[in-house]
């Protein structure tokens, strides 16, 4: 056992230097695209490209070659490998809309270690924020769900979004701190209970204003919501020169997808920083100390409420800005996407990917992202393939055809969630890429013993 | 007898029944009080014309009316709450850790229980006029089975998923437990869908126990209201006392109970004195779980219809109970299960009247979870717990 990990580390360690790093991600970044582009069915193929971002994160390389390759694919391969094959565009929007929810609630559970588990209440309460304003809502009021006229006019025009965007940050961490004040006194794991029931409050909420006046439409959701109007360039850009790179001609609600896609990126580059900066500044400090040892941190002068309730502020305000990019691109809201799962969900990204680690927490959310999406859909389509076919198990002699329509693995994420937080939970806590931080303490154990 | 009478065994049985009669009245008496000075109070605004206009008797009347059929509705789904509690308490007072697979627990033993039933029903042994002793009988054995199977599988998850997490940071454990709470809601379905197609079960009808004894009615405006209780609400009453006298005479009257509040005091002394600490936290969870097993099996029969994910709405409020009365402690539990689950029917009564339709009964949940926030607000350690607010 101890020989073969010394021999791998070596390996490791060759791989690390030289020009290998840089000739083995050129390598898996071309060998991937070029799989996506052929074959834009593939699952194969678009793990193999998606992973090629990882080998760009995890080799020692030259910082502003990383850099530029990152951005080549972030902007450039991905948005045309995206609309060649408009599902996998879809997948990541989703992995970039929950790499920003998942590094929100890193600041509040993996920087300050207070566990929240009604994270997409804030994330609903940007959704709704832009589904009102930027919908008919506002005239439907008077009218219960159903019954309203066909032709009322919209509140505000679709380019008010951007504008918008900002107020989810400020309304968000708004809620944060109100919902904070009364409960950041309590102790870790009444924290998590109450923040559970705020989750579901706004849920039921959301599902019954209808009456006495109709705000959220209840359980029908509020449709349709304004997205901003497309960039003149991003459409000559598509229908001309990249027209005979993606082989098609490429439909306007493609072109969203990829503006989303962008918007998306941009938040979470802002996450990313503005989580960096606090992670290294004082209040950075004043959450870590909370989260190690709360009397301690009171007893070195620092100021509890104020430091949770901003990371409360901050962990929300994130998820504001993201629930407003969601509402305009699906154009659609309903209660039903922000279920007590949806934050489990989130939170599994946080714990799958490292409490407190940023790189950690994306490839969390990546990594939860594709496994719900290719991975369980992917076998659901396979059984429902063997299903449709002759086969039989052999030694049982059991029929597929006779395996219950109900088995359906596309539905069973809480068991994917579920196993996720119990094997972390026990075999690593620290996450796959545990925060440096963390890391560092690791190794002072592993020192000691 | 007389020796009897004065020992420990006769007064912790005597005890917990006392405790229970004094709190049902007390809460009901307290609870109606408070509701009606409100109505008093909102008779003479637009509410009390409202209430006029729609029912065509007063505010008030209307609330005294529907008083008591509300206060029998609310014990009964107040002991149902106080019976899932206990093993939240139970767990909490031995490792100060919130078991939020309780819920699932429940849930396992629910179905346990009714699809047990479910395959007597289709042997031909269930009816709706069959004896009523066999009835019972059958009842109970779907009863014992279904705390059998939960208790075991409270025992697995502890083994498998908390027991490796012992000494880590609090939160730990707690998000170990919400992944389990997750697996085995879905791994219900996974089970319950491949071997039946479907995960809704119901639980058959036979027995008398859908019969309703009427005590007569109340006259309301035009009409009258009957006053009356399901016969399955009274065993649902009669096992939650049955469970909750049995626990307390366990814990405060055996030596096992004497050990596991032993192991809540201090774990550490607890195993210097010769208890085996994980076989009496096994053992906890096996009791907690046991009677969660039996709460889920009394809330099918209660409400008939039962999903894997039963567990999560009054697994929560459970816990909104035992933290209400003060986590930790047995007779909190009991205490805020049934104000919890009177405050709740009595919210989703009268919340429509009061608030002239614009708020419904949906909003119940709600009223549940402020009560939890307040509690934690003001009182931290519950109605009935010792201060342990900050004990980290």
């Amino acid at each position: 056992m101890k020989t073969t990990s010394i021999s791998l580390q070596d390996l490791l360690r060759r791989m690390q230097s030289g020009p290998f790093p840089y000739i083995l991600t050129l390598l898996h970044v071309m060998v991937g695209t070029y799989l996506v582009y052929v074959s834009p069915r593939s699952n194969i193929a678009f793990l193999i490209f998606i992973s090629s971002l990882l080998t760009l994160y995890a080799l020692k390389m030259n910082t502003t070659f990383k850099v530029a390759i990152g951005v080549v694919l972030a902007l450039v391969v991905m948005p045309v490998l995206g609309v060649r094959n408009i599902f996998y565009l879809e997948i990541l929007f989703q992995i970039c809309v929950f790499a920003a929810l998942a590094l929100g609630l890193n600041i509040v559970v993996g920087f300050a270690g207070l566990l929240d588990l009604g994270y997409v209440a804030f994330y609903a309460v940007g959704a709704y924020l832009w589904a009102f304003f930027g919908s008919q809502q506002f005239y439907v009021i008077p009218y219960a769900p159903g019954t309203q006229p066909a032709d009322l006019p919209f509140l505000l025009p679709g380019d008010v979004f951007y504008l918008f965007l900002f107020l989810g940050v400020i309304i968000a961490a708004i809620t944060g701190i109100l919902l904070g004040l009364p409960v950041l006194r309590l102790r870790g794991d009444y924290l998590a209970i109450v923040t559970l029931g705020f989750g579901e409050v706004i849920r039921v909420l959301a599902n019954n204003l209808d009456k006495p006046w109709n705000i959220t439409n209840g359980p029908q959701g509020i449709t349709p919501i304004q997205r901003p109007s497309l960039p003149r360039f991003a459409i000559d850009l598509f229908n001309g020169p990249l027209r005979s790179l993606i082989g098609h001609p490429v439909k306007e609600a493609d072109i969203y997808n990829v503006l989303f896609y962008f918007l998306a990126l941009l938040i979470i580059m802002l996450t990313i920083i503005v989580a960096r900066r606090l992670d290294d500044s004082k209040i950075g400090r004043a959450w870590t100390a909370i989260r190690e040892d709360e009397t301690a941190a009171i007893a070195m002068g620092i100021p509890l409420v104020r430091m949770k309730l901003a990371a409360f502020a901050a962990g929300a305000s994130f998820a504001g800005a993201m629930g407003v990019l969601f509402a305009a691109s699906r154009t659609f809201v309903s209660p039903e996407s922000f279920s007590f799962m949806q934050s489990i969900g989130v939170l599994s990204m946080v714990i799958l990917g490292g409490l407190g680690s940023i790189p950690g927490v994306i490839v969390g959310a990546a990594v939860v992202v594709l496994l719900n999406l290719q991975v369980l859909q992917g076998l659901s389509l396979y059984l429902s393939q063997l299903r449709q076919s002759n086969a039989v198990i052999p030694i049982i002699n059991f029929a597929w055809k006779n395996l219950s329509t109900q088995l359906d693995p596309a539905k069973y994420q809480r068991l994917l969630f579920g196993i996720i937080l119990i094997l972390m939970m026990i075999f690593r806590p620290a996450g796959l890429i545990p925060a440096a931080r963390r890391q560092r303490e690791l190794v002072a154990k592993e020192n000691k013993n | 007898m007389q020796r009897f009478l004065k020992s420990t065994a006769l007064r912790e049985l005597l005890r917990p029944l006392g405790q229970m009669i004094v709190f049902s009245l007390g809460s009901s008496v307290v609870l109606s009080l408070i509701l009606i000075v409100l109505a008093l109070l909102l008779d003479q605004t637009a509410v009390g014309a409202n209430t006029l206009a729609r029912f065509k008797v007063t505010l008030l009347n209307y609330t005294i009316v529907n008083l008591p059929q509300v206060l029998i509705d609310g014990l009964t789904l107040g002991f149902v709450y106080a019976a899932i509690a206990l093993g939240y308490t139970m767990v909490y007072g031995v490792l100060e850790f919130i078991n939020f697979a309780h819920s699932e627990i429940f849930a396992i033993g629910a179905f346990v229980g009714v699809e047990i039933l479910i395959a007597l029903e289709g042997k031909g042994i269930l009816s709706t006029d069959m004896p009523v002793g066999s009835a019972y009988f059958w009842l109970i054995v779907a009863l014992l089975a279904g705390m059998a199977a939960a208790g075991i599988m409270a025992v697995i998850v502890e083994r498998l998923a908390y027991r490796p997490l012992r000494g880590a940071p609090r939160l730990v454990p707690l998000i170990s437990a919400i992944g389990v709470s997750f697996f085995l809601q879905d791994l219900i379905r996974l089970i319950e869908s491949v071997t039946t197609g479907q995960f809704h079960r119901i639980i058959p009808t036979f027995g008398n126990f859908d019969q309703r004894i009427t005590f007569g009615s109340m006259p309301l405006g035009a009409g009258s209201i009957a006053l009356g209780v399901q016969i399955k609400s009274l065993i649902v009453i009669v096992a939650a006392v049955i469970m909750l006298i049995g626990l307390n005479y366990l814990v405060n009257a055996t030596k096992v109970g004497k050990a596991i509040r032993a192991v809540a005091q201090d774990r550490a002394t607890a195993s210097l004195m010769g208890i085996d600490v994980n076989r009496i936290i096994a053992m906890t969870f096996l009791i907690g779980g046991t009677l969660g097993g039996a709460a889920g099996l009394l809330y099918a029969l209660k409400f008939t219809r039962i999903d894997p994910f039963v567990g999560f709405f009054p697994g929560l409020k459970a816990f909104t109970a035992a933290v209400l009365g003060g986590i930790g402690n047995l007779t909190g539990a009991l205490l805020g299960g049934i104000v919890l689950g009177l405050l709740e029917t009595f919210a989703g009564t009268f919340i429509s009247v009061f608030t002239m339709g614009a708020a419904g009964a949906e909003y119940k949940d709600i009223f549940a979870f402020g009560i939890l926030i307040l509690v934690l607000i003001f009182r931290p350690h519950g109605l009935m717990g010792e201060n342990v607010g900050q004990k980290a």
